[in-house]
């Protein structure tokens, strides 16, 4: 094994990394909005009294979960020419990852004890207010460490979006290599990034788990 | 008050000391039980009894003094002024003559009600599987579980698991039997079955017993010393009769009453 | 469309070996991330510091850095570094460590789990460690992970993709190339995503299966409805999101 770790390399490819890490971040922010709320609307549209929302929702549902990203990535954007690829990494990482928020609302929502509903009824609140005022708050609170930790899981699928020519971290890095050959210093180090940034928000949001446990 | 005057006593506590963080449980502990004897812990929770059973069963660990089991150092022993752990292969050794029966059963969900009796004795004991079979059969006879045999442990009542225990427990030939409230957790028309299973045990063997529990009428007809705890102390000892009728500390007539409700 | 279809039926000789090779990852992957779980799982929760810190060390490096990070790192760092290693033998390893360190703590939450009372009467037999766990602890951890397991398995499906991207020709790679020939993206994808749905739906399956036998060995089980081994439970992410250490 003759390799000497190279630092002139590793400085010179970190800014590109940097540059890249503000669009990874970018990503998962907003695919996290996304997730949240139409994970939200997903979850609702499961209480739907009828078998026939429910029976197609939940194979949709089943369908986007359960298969790769990466290749619906790649399908979207083959399919949808004119939209820029970084929304289409915004979208499909959204619409993927409301599919997983779903189930944790669902748990979060049946998490909410049945003396709420209960109460409310016996108040005689209509069943708009039971849920503005009384479920959701609770349902929300259990359904925050979720939220933290498949925010967490989004920021390491993001590289995914090399695939579809979005230079995020993982693509600055790998461009960078193929140019000059060197991919020890910039994948390492991309690594290492994720590491230093994952780490960190995964134990802040295990601290939270146990705060609201 | 009968002494361990014939031969080596089966268990001796000598200084024993327990700590639970700040709280000394056990204080300098001395006490020993002899061979066949039959003694029963009672006192308010918190006392020590439990602890002194689980002491025995090496499920705590002292902080100071030596238990002896057969004058054998079982937990820990003095290498010349040192005081050390004994490694766990003499323990194991040790540990072979003392067996338990849990207020909570504990009988292992993955495996049948005759699997449960007789994986100890296959791989502990080293017995053959046809060995172990014939016994635990027998013992399935005498708590009158036999027709459970295949069942599921928990396709059974409380005392039906417990009665299974007691079998398991036995079915390793303990010189020492401990019972650690082993009917507190059962429904009070059942823990008449589990009692008789143990007055019959009681009778028919000579086996070393050491009971923690509140059934003082159990505790009357099965043993012949009553030791009475109090923050971690020995503070009376008789026999049944004269502790039940006619106690002398004040402690522990303050107990009996409130147990016995007057 | 007919010649969409004409084309499939020209690609189909290919697709069984495609598919055979992200089978490959995928099991090959989920052995050596079990593995790699029940050593670093047991790992993290022994006395000695010496063992239980790197372990943990190494289930947090696995988990922090991302998978695709980890792929790309061994196919186009290591042969820099002087190791030279087989594409598949690349994919294999890289889901299998990656994965392995989540299903550690999916191994250790459920060891702890089960009740200390199960390891008390266990002592009390003076069974030994290594007896207590395999024949009374294990066991019934082994109902607990399973859910969790699942998921992570299909996950692991999910992440064998990337192999496209590291030259094999795994099931993405035929769905690329009847593209290319198609010319119809919505025909080809959408044909190949549901022969991964397919294939995620078979393990899961599976992994219902294998929890009914364990649910049924604790005498938990009942007699399974077709519902319980043929339904598609979301693999209770949100109790992987809420369990200690979760997704993230």
């Amino acid at each position: 094994m003759n390799f000497t770790w190279d630092w002139e390399i590793a400085w010179d490819v970190l800014p590109d990394l940097l540059r890249g890490l503000v669009i990874t971040i970018e990503a998962t922010v907003v695919g996290m909005v996304i997730a949240a709320i139409l994970g939200l609307l997903i979850a609702l549209a499961m209480r739907a009294p009828t078998r026939w929302v429910r029976g197609p929702l939940r194979l949709v549902v089943d369908f986007i979960r359960m298969t790769p990203l990466l290749v619906q990535l790649v399908f979207a954007w083959l399919l949808l020419v004119d939209v820029p690829p970084l929304v289409i990494g915004f979208g499909v990482l959204g619409v993927h990852y409301a599919t997983y928020m779903s189930e944790v609302y669902r748990a979060g929502i049946e998490a909410v004890p049945r003396g709420q509903w209960e109460a409310a009824t016996a108040l005689n609140l209509p069943k708009g207010r039971t849920w503005r005022a009384v479920v959701l708050p609770q349902a929300i609170r259990n359904t925050l460490p979720g939220l933290g930790n498949y925010a967490v899981s989004m920021f390491k699928e993001t590289p995914y979006l090399f695939a579809i020519t979005v230079v995020e971290m993982y693509q600055a890095a790998q461009q960078y290599g193929a140019l000059t050959y060197s991919y020890v210093e910039p994948i390492t180090m991309v690594g290492l990034l994720f590491l230093i940034v994952s780490y960190p928000a995964a134990l802040l949001v295990r601290r939270m788990e146990t705060r609201l446990a | 008050m009968t002494n361990a005057s014939n031969g080596t006593p089966a268990i001796e506590f000598k200084d024993v000391v327990k700590r639970f963080g700040d709280n000394v449980v056990l204080d300098k502990l001395n006490f020993s039980v002899a061979k066949g004897d039959r003694v029963t812990l009672i006192g308010p929770s918190g006392s020590g009894k439990t602890t002194i059973l689980r002491l025995l069963m090496t499920l705590e660990e002292a902080n100071g003094g030596l238990i002896l089991i057969d004058g054998d150092p079982y937990t820990h022993e003095y290498k010349g002024d040192k005081w050390v752990d004994v490694p766990e292969k003499r323990r194991r050794e040790v540990r072979k003559r003392v067996g338990m029966v849990f207020q909570q059963f504990n009988l292992f969900p993955n495996m049948t009600v005759l699997e449960n009796i007789i994986e100890a004795p296959i791989h502990v004991l080293g017995k053959s599987k046809a060995e172990a079979v014939q016994r635990a059969e027998e013992l399935l006879e005498q708590v009158g579980m036999t027709e459970k045999r295949d069942f599921k442990t928990n396709q059974l009542s409380g005392g039906q698991q417990q009665r299974v225990a007691i079998a398991r427990a036995l079915a390793m030939d303990p010189e020492i039997l401990l019972l650690d409230e082993v009917t507190s957790a059962l429904d009070p028309e059942i823990v008449a079955d589990v009692l008789g299973v143990l007055r019959e045990i009681a009778r028919t063997t000579d086996i070393t017993m050491l009971l923690v529990t509140h059934e003082m009428q159990f505790a009357r007809d099965v043993s012949n010393r009553v030791l009475m705890f109090d923050h971690g102390k020995i503070i009376e000892e008789a026999d049944p009769e004269t502790m039940f009728t006619n106690p002398k500390h004040e402690r522990t007539q303050e107990f009996l009453k409130a147990v016995l409700g007057g | 469309m007919s010649d969409d279809l004409q084309a499939l039926i020209d690609r189909l000789p290919t697709l069984g070996d495609a598919v055979l090779v992200t089978l490959e990852m995928t099991l090959g992957g989920a052995v050596l991330a079990m593995v790699v779980a029940l050593v670093l799982g047991f790992g993290a929760r022994t006395r000695t510091l010496w063992v239980r810190g790197p372990s943990r060390v190494v289930i947090e490096f696995f988990r922090g850095t991302s998978l695709v990070v980890q792929i790309f790192w061994l196919f186009f760092v290591l042969p820099q570094l002087g190791f030279k290693m087989e594409a598949l033998a690349v994919a294999i390893v890289a889901l299998g460590l990656n994965y392995g360190a989540y299903a550690a703590e999916v191994v250790r939450g459920s060891i702890e789990s089960v009740p200390t009372s199960q390891w008390e009467a266990a002592t009390a037999l003076n069974l030994g460690w290594f007896h207590k766990v395999r024949r009374v602890i294990f066991p019934q951890a082994w109902a607990l992970m399973i859910p969790q397991l699942a998921n992570l398995l299909i996950q692991l499906l999910k992440g064998s993709a990337l192999a496209f991207f590291i030259t094999l020709h795994d099931l993405f790679w035929w769905i690329d190339e009847l593209q290319r020939d198609t010319r119809d993206t919505f025909f080809s994808y959408g044909i190949g995503l549901i022969i991964y749905f397919v294939i995620a739906y078979v393990l899961t399956w599976g992994m219902n299966w294998l929890e009914e036998r364990a649910k049924r060995r604790l005498g938990r089980g009942t007699r399974p409805r077709l519902r319980d081994v043929f339904g598609l439970k979301p693999g209770v992410p949100s109790e992987i999101a809420r369990v200690k250490g979760g997704v993230a």
